[in-house]
Parts: C-alpha cells; sequence; structure tokens
C-alpha cells in the first residue's frame, strides 16, 4: 500500500456536536448496505410463505374491494365516473407507499439492533432501506392496476407522466415520518404500541377511501390542511385521469415532502451517535 | 494518507445512568410518583469508561489492547470503530475501520451463505466489487463452498463460524479492529486465522486486537496497550506491556508473599505455593505446596484450595477435610493437590490456599496464577454462545 506522509486523516471522531449531519461521501459509500438490506427484506418476506408474491397483489385487491362495498355500496357514496373499486383502489396504492414505508422503517432499528450495536455504517440506511420492498410491492401492485384499468376501459391520459414525482413525494413523506418514528423508537418502544393506531387514524382523516367532495363542509379545512390528502389527488389525477388538483396543492405537497425528508434527518441525526448506549 | 494509523488525544468515554433506588416497578407507582413531584428530575450518575487516554499508533502495527474485565478496551475499540461516541477528546482516523467484534453479526439465518456473505461484506465495508473480487477467496478459506446456495439456519455452528469469519477476514480496510473472535474455532481454524491476521499487518495496515489471553496477544501483536480503569497505564512493546500487565496482578501477588501481610492468625504458613503457569483446558490442575511447622498448637489443622477466574468467580473449592487429609503441625510439611477431570475455560486463574482448624491460620490470595490456552476441547466448532457454561466437562450424548 502507498501511502504519502503528512496527508489529511480519513476521519476525526469528536464528541457529538448540536447539529450532526450525516456525511454525504458515507452514505453514498453504504449504498451496497442499503440495495442489501432491502434486498434481504423482499427475500426474507416471500422465502417460505406458500403463495409468495400473491400476498402482494391480494392485500390491495381485498382492502380496496371491501372499501368499495363499504363507502360505494353500504354508505352510497359517489366515485364520480370510474368504478368505486377502481377509485379506491389507486386510493389504496397511493396509501399503501407512504404507510408502507413509514411503518417498516419505524421499527427497523430496534429490529436490527444487534447491528446497531456491534458495526459501523451511517445509520440512516436501516430506516431508508424499507423504500425497496415498498417500491417493489407498489410495482406489483401497479401492475394489475393497469389490468385493471384496461379492463374498465379508463384511459387516465397524459397525466399518468406524473405519476413518479407523486411516488416520490409518498416515498419521501413515509420515510421522513419514518426516521424520525425509528429514531425515536430506539429510546421509547411506546412508539412500536402508538404508531399502527396512529397510522389507521390518519388513513380515516385522508381521502383514501372516498372522494374529497363527500367531506362535510364543516370539516374541509383538516382536508385543505393535509398533505396526505394533496398526495391522494395527485395520485388519483394521475392514475385515474380525475380532475386535477388545484396548483397550490401540488407546490404544498412537493415543499412538504423536501420538508418532511429533512425534518425527519434531523431527528434522526441529533440522537444517531448515542444508538448503541441506548439501544 | 496520514503519518499514523491512529491518533488519540485525551479521549474519553462516560455513560450516564439512572441511579438506583427509587425504581418504581408498576406504571401506577411510576404516575403516582410523578404526580407528587412533578418537577422532579432523575438523578444521574456518570461512569467513566475511559478518562483521558492518548496514544499513537503508526502503520504496519498489529496493536493488542490488554486490561481486566471492565477497564474501558471494549469502550475503547467501540469509539474507534466509531459504533459509539466519544464523550471528549479528538481521535483522527487515517483510515476505513474494518471491525471483526463478533463473528456472525449481520448473518441472517434465512438467507444463503453466498447471500449472507454480500450483505455481511457490506456491512464491514466493503463495495459489491471487493466482495465479487474476493468471493472465491472468502469461500475457499471458509471450506464451505458446497453449501453456499443453502440457508445458513441450516448450516453446523461450525461451518456458520468460519463462513463469517472468512468474510471478516477478507476486509481491505486500511485499519482492523479485532474483539477476542479469535477464540472460536478448532485448533487448525485458529491457527490459519492467526496468519491470516499477520499477513494484515505485513501488508502494511493497522491491526488493533482486543483479548484476554496473552497468549493470542504475544503470537499476533508488535506493541500493545494495557488498560486499567479507563486509563492508559503503559503502552509499547508486547513484552513490555505484558510485564506491566502481568505486574498488575503480580504486585497484588508479590504483596501476599510477605507472610505478614497475609490474613490469618499466623500460627503456622505456607512457605511456598506453585502451579504450572499454563495448561491446556483439560490439563488436571495440580498445586504444590509447603507449609511450616508450629509444635505449640495443638491437633492438626486442614488445607483449601481456591480456584478463581479473572473474575473471581469461585470456579472451585477443594477442601482437604473433604478427602480426610489433616496435617500435623509439629514438623514441616509439603503436599499436592490433584484436581482432576476439571476442564477450566481458557483464561486467567488464581489460587487461593487456606491453612485452618476452629480458625484461620493463613489466608494466602493469589498465591499461585496460571492460564488455561484458548483452545477448546471438543470436536466441532461453535459460537460462543454454545460455550456459556463457568466450567467446560468431558460430556456426550446418547439418542435414541
Amino acid at each position: 500500500m502507498r501511502r504519502e506522509p503528512g496527508g489529511q486523516p480519513y476521519v476525526v471522531l469528536l464528541p457529538p456536536g448540536r447539529l450532526n449531519l450525516p456525511r454525504g461521501r458515507e452514505i453514498w459509500e453504504a449504498r451496497e448496505i442499503l440495495y442489501r438490506f432491502g434486498v434481504r427484506d423482499v427475500v426474507l418476506r416471500y422465502r417460505q410463505t406458500a403463495v409468495g408474491i400473491a400476498w402482494v397483489v391480494l392485500q390491495p385487491l381485498v382492502t380496496a374491494a371491501i372499501f368499495a362495498i363499504v363507502f360505494g355500496r353500504v354508505a352510497g357514496l359517489s366515485s364520480g365516473d370510474v368504478p368505486y373499486f377502481l377509485f379506491a383502489f389507486a386510493g389504496t396504492i397511493a396509501w399503501t407507499v407512504f404507510s408502507g414505508v413509514l411503518t417498516r422503517a419505524a421499527p427497523s432499528l430496534v429490529a436490527n439492533q444487534a447491528l446497531v450495536s456491534k458495526v459501523f455504517f451511517p445509520r440512516v440506511v436501516v430506516p431508508l432501506s424499507a423504500n425497496l420492498s415498498v417500491l417493489i410491492d407498489f410495482a406489483v401492485s401497479l401492475a394489475l392496476f393497469a389490468v385493471l384499468l384496461a379492463v374498465n376501459d379508463v384511459n387516465p391520459g397524459w397525466a399518468v407522466l406524473t405519476l413518479p414525482l407523486w411516488t416520490l413525494c409518498a416515498l419521501a413523506l413515509g420515510s421522513g415520518a419514518g426516521l424520525a418514528a425509528s429514531a425515536v423508537m430506539v429510546k421509547y418502544r411506546d412508539v412500536s404500541y402508538a404508531l399502527p393506531w396512529l397510522v389507521q387514524v390518519l388513513m380515516y382523516a385522508t381521502p383514501v377511501a372516498y372522494a374529497l367532495d363527500a367531506v362535510p363542509p364543516g370539516l374541509t379545512w383538516w382536508f385543505d390542511a393535509n398533505p396526505l390528502t394533496w398526495l391522494m389527488e395527485c395520485f388519483r389525477w394521475a392514475l385515474l385521469g380525475s380532475a386535477p388538483p388545484p396548483a397550490w396543492q401540488v407546490v404544498g405537497l412537493v415543499v412538504a415532502s423536501v420538508v418532511a425528508v429533512l425534518a425527519g434527518l434531523l431527528v434522526f441525526q441529533r440522537r444517531e451517535r448515542e444508538f448503541a448506549d441506548v439501544i | 494518507m496520514t503519518d499514523s494509523a491512529i491518533t488519540a488525544r485525551d479521549l474519553s468515554k462516560s455513560y450516564r445512568i439512572a441511579r438506583s433506588g427509587r425504581s418504581h416497578d408498576r406504571l401506577t407507582e411510576a404516575l403516582v410518583a410523578r404526580a407528587r413531584h412533578p418537577f422532579h428530575r432523575r438523578e444521574y450518575e456518570t461512569l467513566a469508561a475511559l478518562t483521558d487516554v492518548t496514544f499513537e499508533i503508526p502503520w504496519g502495527e498489529a496493536v493488542g489492547i490488554v486490561g481486566r474485565n471492565g477497564a474501558g478496551k471494549s469502550t475503547l475499540l467501540k469509539i474507534l470503530t466509531r459504533i459509539t461516541a466519544p464523550s471528549g477528546g479528538r481521535v483522527e482516523l487515517g483510515g476505513r475501520v474494518g471491525s471483526l467484534l463478533e463473528v456472525g453479526t449481520g448473518f441472517h439465518p434465512e438467507l444463503t451463505g453466498r447471500e449472507n456473505v454480500y450483505l455481511n461484506g457490506s456491512l464491514l465495508g466493503m463495495s459489491r466489487r471487493e466482495i465479487r473480487r474476493r468471493f472465491d477467496d472468502i469461500v475457499d478459506f471458509s471450506g464451505v463452498a458446497r453449501f453456499l446456495e443453502t440457508p445458513v439456519k441450516r448450516f453446523s455452528s461450525g461451518m456458520y463460524v468460519r463462513l463469517a469469519f472468512s468474510v471478516a477476514a477478507h476486509l481491505e480496510t486500511e485499519i482492523l479492529a479485532i474483539d477476542e473472535v479469535l477464540a472460536v474455532g478448532d485448533a487448525e481454524f485458529q491457527r490459519r486465522s492467526l496468519d491470516k491476521m499477520r499477513d494484515v499487518a505485513k501488508d502494511g495496515r493497522t491491526v488493533l486486537y482486543v483479548s484476554h489471553q496473552l497468549q493470542t496477544v504475544t503470537a499476533l501483536c508488535t506493541s500493545a496497550m494495557f488498560l486499567d480503569e479507563g486509563r492508559l497505564v503503559v503502552s509499547g512493546s508486547v513484552e513490555s506491556v505484558m510485564g506491566a500487565y502481568r505486574d498488575s496482578f503480580q504486585t497484588f501477588r508479590a504483596r501476599q508473599l510477605d507472610p505478614d501481610r497475609r490474613p490469618g492468625s499466623g500460627k503456622i504458613r505456607f512457605e511456598e505455593v506453585t502451579t504450572a503457569e499454563i495448561r491446556e483446558p483439560t490439563d488436571d490442575t495440580v498445586v504444590a505446596f509447603k507449609v511450616g511447622v508450629n509444635p505449640e498448637i495443638v491437633g492438626k489443622y486442614f488445607v483449601s484450595c481456591h480456584v478463581r477466574d479473572d473474575k473471581g468467580l469461585l470456579v472451585a473449592q477443594c477442601d482437604s477435610r473433604l478427602v480426610g487429609l489433616w496435617l500435623d503441625p509439629s514438623e514441616p510439611r509439603q503436599g499436592v493437590l490433584r484436581i482432576k477431570d476439571l476442564w477450566l475455560r481458557p483464561g486467567q486463574y488464581t489460587v487461593d490456599m487456606y491453612l485452618c482448624q476452629a480458625g484461620v491460620f493463613d489466608e494466602w490470595r493469589a498465591a499461585a496464577a496460571f492460564e488455561v490456552l484458548p483452545h477448546i476441547p471438543y470436536p466441532e466448532l461453535v459460537t460462543d454462545e454454545g460455550l456459556f457454561g463457568a466450567v467446560l466437562c468431558d460430556f456426550d450424548y446418547e439418542a435414541w
């Protein structure tokens, strides 16, 4: 090995400061870990299962069917000019991206505590790796949705080209919340009890299974202020070709996504250096 | 690249631990206490694991870090491998640090051997290209080539350990930190692992090695550091540090050598206690002793021998009354205690000797000390979880 004397140290370790931002180079070097974690999650989920990938198809299908029955038939809500099932399916797909990242990222650090207390690598890759398996599920659901669109003769039009952007936003919102939740869970396991319940509450407080038009006028302020509403509107526009959301919602969604990721990172990095001592 | 691999200045680490005493087991109790003293803050004690440690390690050096339990060795390694952050001071690392802290960390039982090599390799800091390039070496070294596509949960524990160690041993980081992992495996695999570690240092890289086993440190390292109670006592050549480390046991032992400083009535005392200083786990423990004379003592006395491990745990107590041996104080006596069929775990042991009648005549703590070599006397390899017992023993299984 050649080395020149008097060079810069590779890294300097100091007591943690207030603002502890991740080092870009380290995260870039850890991309292989991110990928391997993602692959591990995907492989593990379907190894030793009887129907394997069918679970990915079955879950959103059944959920959307139930929504279509409960909200479309029982409650008699309107879904505009698309079948209620398709309408609910689009919402479920979008919601699953957000909630999937959040609920898989949150327990990830605690689940990998042996690693966190034994090996060094940028900790952010652990919760972030949840994105990979969610994306794969998303791709499968999307393929199924495309078939359903064709069968029902619904054409979303050019709006479908904006889909990658909204997907990115859903991942960002989920990752931001997931980063923060996973970091807090290292110290307070309460998160693992509160989170599934919160996610469910949030789902009903967001127009996933019903249209925004069905919301009583007194409550519209909440729906207008909820970035997840904007996400649903953008997704339905791209997937079903429904009326495009107002420009402020589109801009708001992008801004909210960026803010969520930054805030999540900040919370995460503040606690990162004590993970090994606390977990 | 910097001139030295690692430079540490005034490195400190303290842990905050909640003061024990009034802790609440039940949520209701905790809530009541909270309601009574809403602004009461929990009190914390700080525990200093490392205090002002300063050292510099040049490239190409294999450094052994020795010290008793709780001396701060593992904390130091955790800071250098960046698992935990220092509370004070500064460390400059000249390159990437790979760690071999526990064999198999990051192995997932459901994944195949191949998948685990990639996962573990990336966790230890290898890029995909590096792993691919070293893949065949890794598999060859481990000797499990035939089972690469089998989930590792179906591996024998020996195969598991070998594969895990092989991945770590093929790390190409500039600095490599190792914590006791070489204690796994059979003698042959240990020898190959040691050779591997030596090669790493020959490459001009730097190896940090934490161990209780002086034997391995002497065999592997080119220099050493001795930590005691979180402070760096001495660093330098292996011989000098090993000397200081043994001395720390021996200062105590030397003091005990003077009969006047030992507890006991002193009416009669040991003159000499000796045992073989290095032994295999399966060897008999043989302790020879000489006792002085005192015709004024009425009646006979007995001898008791306590074997303690390096944590102070009493492993065996051999009381001569139990085997009907009583000695006559009117003439000088000598004898040999032979402990058969006691398989000791590798590590450091001390022997405490007692002369008693109704009261204690002589209490000689650490009258002798010995080291059990890091060999596991079983035909198969397992991870450390298979070896949790206080002692090893000769056993076999029958099943039908």
